[in-house]
């Protein structure tokens, strides 16, 4: 019984380890390359630009781990913040606007989950279809054109103090938290990795999947808006073009964090490392200067290597570790 | 339907009538009505496409029937739900196991069950606990509660599942070919485990290829073919060629059965 304990623990947190020794020689080489990089100013900045996408990230871990994909996240961002703005426009509260922008989001992330559970359609297209639409939506109610000046109270949500630190910050840290809590410990997160794993077994152990997929959905909607608050709040604008592309910044971060694409595992805290890892990587970039261009590069290739390499690590070790349970077993 | 067996007095766990299931053209079931008894072991064969996991199917809720209905506890139903047939006491160890291959055996034994703690953590504790202590009971050795169980071999997936379908707290266990593809000694020991449940009380459905291994833990033997039920047997007053000679079709001196011999 140890034995096997021993042999499965580093297998299981092996890619996190190897995320986290590529994120120290990044940090070593950046602090050598540059005296600016280890400053608590450069590190506050990393940190305030991860927060946004590990905010989106923490939703879309949940929907990988559950077996599926949410590509409209970056649209629903920009949709829940126009829809905070025109809430403060049109004269209502800055706590009743952001809720508004929250239930916009739960409310597309619900719409997404639906269609696909109860209609059994890929998540692939069906939150292709809603990424077109929220972006539509938030396209026509602006007009197309952004929203200026809001109230301190909600700016304070994007560029706040609290301590050294600000708001986004320690919203992701808190998210973070309940995300781990929630997918390790809670009911919602083991039918979250049943889903992934195996969605007819859970149906037939009498399971609701209609409920649970809806829910991850919704949830994942919801931690989009709250990256549509962090983005809107900060740059004291509602932009119905703001977030382009943040449905795969975050789908990357997942995925280089160890969360399987077919679903069933996820990790919470890989999550979280590749998402500094990336804040990290686009920081260095930039004060070594090297063209943004290349960061696309870059970033891509550090994806590919690292979704080849869990692929293969996992063929491998799937195959020698079922031989040698195998002749132990019975 | 000729039934060989005096059980007019006995209430079955479960009374099958008129069960009839298509799938496009295909006749999966044609009319089936079946009885089964708590504390009894009863086994159904049949050739390949007989029907004999979509009659499993709509026992335990997968599947809704065409025509027919289902009795249990004195009410009857058209069809049930899987949520509905374990709320009844009815759980299945499907023929694919439906197990979370990339979780542990604890969170599959629970699955759908977790005990909480606090009213929102998953008590895992208690389910690695008493998982063990089921496990043991069943004499199903695997390595660790804690490990996936795509780790494991083919006979303890089954005792995983058995012990799930046990955790539900079912009083009625279907199996659908708990042996296939399973060494000598793993399928000796989960038809003992199948025998043992039957002898503590338990209704079991248990269907299976392989006569020899129907004939040493079956009470009862029901030959389905074609989609119909074609013959119960008390085991006891049987053999095995006989059997053979129902699931193929070529023994037809019930008179009733005249179709031609198209096996799949
Ligand atoms: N989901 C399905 N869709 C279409 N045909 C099916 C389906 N399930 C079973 N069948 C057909 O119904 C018949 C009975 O199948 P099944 O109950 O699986 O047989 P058995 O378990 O006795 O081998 C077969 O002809 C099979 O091809
Ligand atoms: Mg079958």
């Amino acid at each position: 019984m140890k034995r096997t304990k021993i042999k499965l623990l580093p297998g299981n947190i092996f890619p996190q380890l190897l995320l986290i020794l590529v994120l120290l020689a990044m940090v070593i080489f950046l602090s050598v390359a540059s005296p600016f990089f280890l400053t608590w100013d450069n590190l506050r900045n990393v940190f305030d630009h991860s927060s946004l996408y590990i905010i989106l990230a923490l939703g879309m871990t949940f929907v990988i781990s559950s077996g599926g994909i949410d590509l409209s996240v970056g649209a629903v961002a920009a949709l829940s913040g126009v829809c905070m703005a025109l809430a403060m426009q049109g004269g209502l509260g800055v706590g009743i606007s952001i809720l508004i922008g929250l239930a916009v989001g739960g409310l597309v992330g619900a719409a997404n989950g639906s269609v696909i559970s109860l209609l059994r359609i890929n998540p692939f297209i069906v939150t292709l279809g809603f990424m077109s639409l929220a972006r539509g939506l938030a396209l026509i109610i602006t007009g197309g054109i952004p929203i200026y000046g809001f109230p301190r109270a909600f700016t304070w949500w994007g560029s706040g103090h609290i301590g050294p630190l600000n708001p986004p910050m320690l919203l992701a840290a808190f998210m973070a938290v309940l995300a781990a809590l929630v997918l390790n410990m809670s009911r919602f997160g083991y039918y979250t990795l049943a889903l992934g794993g195996n969605e007819e077994a859970l149906r037939r152990s009498g399971v609701s999947i209609h409920l649970y997929k809806i829910m991850v959905y919704l949830l994942c909607g919801v931690t989009a808006a709250l990256g549509g608050l962090v983005v809107t709040a900060r740059l004291n604008t509602a932009e119905p073009l703001a977030g382009w592309m943040l449905e795969l910044d975050s789908i990357a971060a997942v995925v280089l964090g160890g969360t399987s694409m077919k679903g069933g595992r996820g990790s919470i805290a890989g999550t979280l490392i590749a998402c500094l890892l990336l804040g990290i990587l686009r920081n260095g970039l930039v004060i070594l200067s090297i063209p943004s261009y290349y960061q696309q590069l870059l970033i891509g290739m550090i994806i590919l290597s690292a979704v080849i390499f869990a692929e293969v690590r996992s063929r491998k070790g799937l195959a020698s570790t079922h031989k040698k349970e195998r002749s132990t077993a019975v | 339907m000729s039934n060989d067996a005096g059980q007019e007095k006995r209430i079955p766990y479960i009374r099958l009538r008129n069960i009839k299931k298509s799938f496009g053209h295909v006749i999966a079931l044609d009319g089936v009505d079946l009885d089964i008894y708590s504390g009894e072991v009863m086994a159904l064969v049949g050739d390949n496409g007989a029907g004999k996991s979509t009659l499993i199917k709509i026992i335990s809720g997968v599947l809704n029937p065409d025509e027919g209905e289902l009795s249990l506890n004195g009410k009857t139903f058209k069809h049930l739900t899987p949520s509905k047939a374990i709320e009844l006491g009815i759980s299945t160890v499907y023929q694919d196991l439906a197990l979370v291959d990339c979780r542990d055996a604890a969170s599959n034994i629970f699955l759908g069950r977790e005990p909480l703690k606090a009213a929102f953590f998953v008590d895992k504790k208690r389910m690695n606990r008493e998982s063990e202590e089921l496990l043991r009971r069943l004499k199903v050795s695997i390595p660790s509660v804690t490990t996936p169980v795509e780790f494991l071999s083919g006979g303890q997936r089954q005792g995983v599942a058995v012990a799930r379908s046990i955790k539900l707290q079912g009083r009625m266990i279907t199996f659908d070919e708990p042996t296939a593809a399973m060494g000598v000694s793993e399928s000796a020991r989960v038809l003992k485990l199948i025998r043992s449940l039957g002898d503590e009380g338990f209704a079991v459905l248990v269907i299976s290829h392989n006569l020899h291994h129907v004939f040493s833990i079956a009470d009862r033997i029901c030959v389905i073919r074609n989609g119909r039920l074609v013959k119960d047997f008390r085991t006891e007053n049987t053999n095995p060629d006989q059997v053979v000679g129902f699931i193929t079709g070529s023994n037809r001196y019930s008179g009733e059965y005249k179709e031609e011999n198209i096996t799949a």
